[in-house]
């Protein structure tokens, strides 16, 4: 019998298993002055100053402290998701991740002050590089940009297109505009001709109420309503035309969960047929291209009161070849991999899931 | 049934939490004002280690916007936040169906004693 | 098969002003005529979208659909319905003149009273609240709380703030005092953006985002414990459509399992909330035929939808289509009828 300290030792349950590709994790540094070194002097001093302006967007005080598991703080300080060694240990090394796509979730699409927001984009994924993907050749990338401004985007864009460590364009998914709208469009031409999917991450503000009915009281309704905010934003890129305009463009939904997806792709379809004049620059119905086009990471994933339905919900969703398994490490709503796909998914369909589809669309050799 | 000693109780003090390996089971062992728990560290939902996550009385309400802290204590998952009552292991909003297990802890000449198979 | 028909949701159209005023106190009449005021700026749809009146019901003669009591009473008489729940979306929560919203919407639910309700008596009214103004919107539900045929408090989905906020509580309470439900309808005009995206380029975003609202708006109802506080609340879902509810039934119950805690006067799964307390028009059916089974079998209780036509909305295109055969029985049955009546308290 042994007794231990407070922190978790029992071994985890690492039977022989395939490698995973884990498409969301979160990276962060441990306290903001880390990215200094990455900043010109000039901003440094202003955010010395002012800190960040943006959005207020939703507020609330969130289930654990920073989002994340209350078993992720590094014992030698810092937020969860800055220390890459206890990354290792929880994550990479614990359940064979082969690949991580690093999304930080440091808000440098949503500074008021764009060209500010340009420069913290590109300190922040020049310290990707430096202390992320530099030390750990498992883990990839997401291009941070600033999104409200096309051509400060584009550049960023350009400026990381050459380094295939970077995957794909990261977007919050609240924005100023719906993300069909023009304005993005010089961004999607950008990731299009750079071979990068856009992934649209849940969070960011928008300068408006979060939701058509205003804003919530509670993190429960902001947590639980993700799906609306994806739901809209699908729904303006697929009526925008975005899909048409941009033929190689594919987007990847991050942490929403795809339950909602089929319904969804009804009611557009419907909608589609219903308002044709409107929409004559859609040539397909919506279900056709987001079935080609669109994808989705599983996390938080969805838990019918029956595993079954889930299995179910899959085949009828039709787009097994587009969802891609990922752990939303640090935060709370983490899924393990070895517990959050459910076995009467079958071993072909979790394979794809967990690893395949990710490697397809991020092109992993 | 066996009962396995853990230590002097001097080293379980009030506000403690230990986590202990027992014949290849991992268990948190809790001394909450005095009270000795035990739960199995491993939480029935995604496999998280729930023994540490925070303790603390349960809350309930009468009506929206009445916060209550009662005499139970639960302990929340560190990852989804789902409480189980440490007394005896049920989540607390399905004790029927959602439960870990909760190991009966006592001392005896001082000495902390589990019992488990 | 005779069936027991209630049809839940059929319009009342205001089509012009000049219908109201004879409702108006006479300082109203004053300032709609001094002013030309012809009616709130914005609707639920562009008049024109063919959204709003199926291509088949259009007149040609330029009368309004549904701005007639008798329109109504033919659609009742062709699906042998025994009762039809008017609902009117004259968006009195787009006139931001609070005095001038309650005097219309009182205007309104007069017009309906004592012009469409004696004109059959399988007619129900739903009364329009100047939602904006919660105090006066109770108001307007006492006003007219006696009134037998008076069924439903009705709100545009889209809202200043969701109505599970704290300020709509003495909306809740009045319906509570009157005993009738809170029925919840496509729209809304209260200034914020359409969609909690922003403004989208076109009205078909706005008409494929609905269902997203009527979630944001049972997510705030539960989570504020307002079915709590009132334990007779009967909510209706009216236009939201119901495909989308077994997904977020399980996003619900799995959050609530570990967010209890912010929210704890919810003592119950929301699953189970949702299965008492709401019930869903049948229209629009944005499930595929070869879908329904599976659809029905995953909501969250049986008796959860209620028939309506919508009239004379663009639902269906064939009327076998508006409660279809791919609905199995006995299920299909209690949707005719059986459930708007227990839920409306109908005889």
């Amino acid at each position: 019998m042994t007794v231990d300290a407070a922190r978790d030792r029992s071994p985890a349950a690492r039977s022989a298993r395939a490698a995973i590709v884990d498409a969301d994790i979160h990276n962060t540094w441990p306290e903001p002055a880390a990215l200094d070194p990455y900043l010109p002097e000039r901003w440094r001093r202003l955010r010395a100053r002012l800190g960040e302006r943006l959005h207020p967007g939703a507020q609330y005080p969130r289930l654990n402290p920073a989002a994340a598991r209350t078993d992720a703080w590094p014992p030698e300080g810092g937020l969860p998701g800055s220390s890459l060694d206890l990354m290792r240990d929880q994550l990479l090394d614990r359940w064979s991740i082969e690949r991580g796509i690093l999304n930080p979730l440091l808000e440098a699409g949503e500074l008021l002050n764009l060209e500010y927001g340009a420069a913290f984009a590109q300190a922040i994924n020049d310290w990707q590089v430096a202390e992320w993907l530099e030390p750990e050749p498992r883990l990839r990338a997401s291009i941070t940009v600033p999104y409200e401004d096309a051509p400060l985007a584009v550049a960023e864009i350009e400026r990381r297109a050459g380094d295939r460590r970077f995957v794909q364009v990261l977007l919050a998914s609240r924005t100023l505009e719906p993300l069909g709208r023009r304005r993005y469009w010089p961004m999607y031409g950008a990731a299009e001709a750079a071979g990068l999917p856009i992934g649209i991450h849940f969070g960011g503000a928008g300068g408006f109420p979060t939701t058509a009915a205003g804003l919530p009281s509670f993190y429960f309704e902001e947590h639980a309503g993700m799906a609306t905010v994806f739901q809209d934003q699908l729904t303006s890129l697929v009526f925008e035309g975005v899909f048409e305009r941009f033929p190689g463009l594919r987007v990847v939904l991050i942490e929403g969960g795809f339950a909602w997806l089929l319904p969804l792709m009804w009611r557009l379809d419907r909608t589609w047929r219903m308002l044709r004049d409107e929409l004559a620059h859609v040539t397909r119905p919506p279900s056709h291209t987001i079935r080609e086009r669109v994808f989705l990471t599983t996390q938080p994933i969805e838990e019918p009161p029956q595993p079954e339905l889930l299995a179910r919900l899959l085949d009828r969703m039709d787009m097994d070849g587009q969802l891609l398994f990922a752990t939303d490490y640090p935060h709370w709503d983490f899924d393990a991999p070895d517990r959050a796909l459910p076995p009467v998914l079958g071993g072909a369909r979790r394979d794809r899931l967990l690893r395949r589809n990710a490697c397809a669309l991020y092109r992993f050799g | 049934m066996r009962q396995h000693a853990l230590g002097p109780i001097d080293e379980f003090p009030p506000g403690s939490r230990r986590i202990v390996e027992l014949d290849g089971r991992s268990i948190g062992v809790f001394n909450v004002d005095g009270r000795l728990y035990a739960l199995r560290n491993r939480c029935p939902h995604q496999g998280a280690p729930l023994c540490l996550g925070p303790v603390a009385p349960l809350v309930t309400a009468p009506c929206p916007g009445s916060y209550v802290a009662e005499r139970t204590e639960v302990i929340r998952c560190p990852w989804h936040g789902w409480e189980f009552q440490l007394a005896d292991g049920r989540s607390w909003v399905d004790p029927e169906g959602t439960r870990v297990r909760a190991y009966p802890v006592e001392v005896r000449r001082g000495q902390v004693f589990i019992e488990m198979r | 098969m005779v069936r027991r028909v209630i049809d839940c949701v059929v319009h009342a159209e205001v089509a012009s002003v000049d219908q109201l005023v004879p409702h108006l106190s006479p300082h109203w009449q004053a300032v709609v005529s001094e002013t030309g005021f012809r009616g709130p700026y914005v609707a639920t749809q562009p008049a024109g979208a063919p959204t709003v009146c199926a291509p088949r019901f259009a007149r040609p003669d330029g009368v309004v659909e549904a701005s007639e009591p008798g329109h109504i009473t033919r659609v009742l008489d062709r699906w042998s319905a025994d009762a039809g729940i008017l609902c009117c979306e004259y968006a009195v929560d787009g006139i931001r003149n609070p005095d001038a919203a309650a005097a219309l919407a009182s205007a309104v639910n007069d017009w309906l009273v004592e012009t469409w309700l004696p004109a059959d008596e399988r007619f129900r009214a739903s009364l329009v609240l100047p939602i904006a103004q919660p105090e006066a919107a109770a108001a307007e539900i006492d006003r007219l709380a006696g009134h037998p045929r008076v069924v439903q408090a009705l709100l545009p989905v889209r809202s200043a703030a969701p109505y599970g906020d704290r300020r709509y509580l003495p909306v809740f309470a009045a319906a509570d005092r009157a005993g009738i439900a809170v029925g919840l309808r496509c729209g809304g005009n209260p200034g914020n953006p359409p969609t909690g995206t922003g403004w989208p380029s076109y009205f078909a975003e706005e008409h494929a985002g609905m269902p997203a609202v009527f979630q944001t708006q049972l997510l705030s109802l539960i989570a504020e414990g307002v079915f709590e506080r009132f334990a007779d609340l009967r909510l209706a879902l009216l236009g939201s459509g119901f495909g989308w509810l077994p997904a977020f039934v399980w996003r619900l119950d799995k959050e609530w399992r570990g967010m209890r805690r912010e929210i704890p006067w919810v003592r119950r799964a929301p699953s189970a909330t949702i299965a008492e307390h709401v019930r869903i028009a049948l229209q629009p059916i944005d499930v595929p035929a070869a879908e329904l089974g599976a659809v029905l079998d995953e909501l969250p209780a049986d008796d959860l939808l209620m028939f309506c036509t919508d009239h004379p909305r663009w639902q269906f295109d064939a009327d076998d289509d508006a409660l279809p055969a791919a609905i199995p029985e006995p299920v299909r049955a209690r949707i005719a009828g059986a459930v708007a009546r227990d839920f409306y308290r109908l005889p």
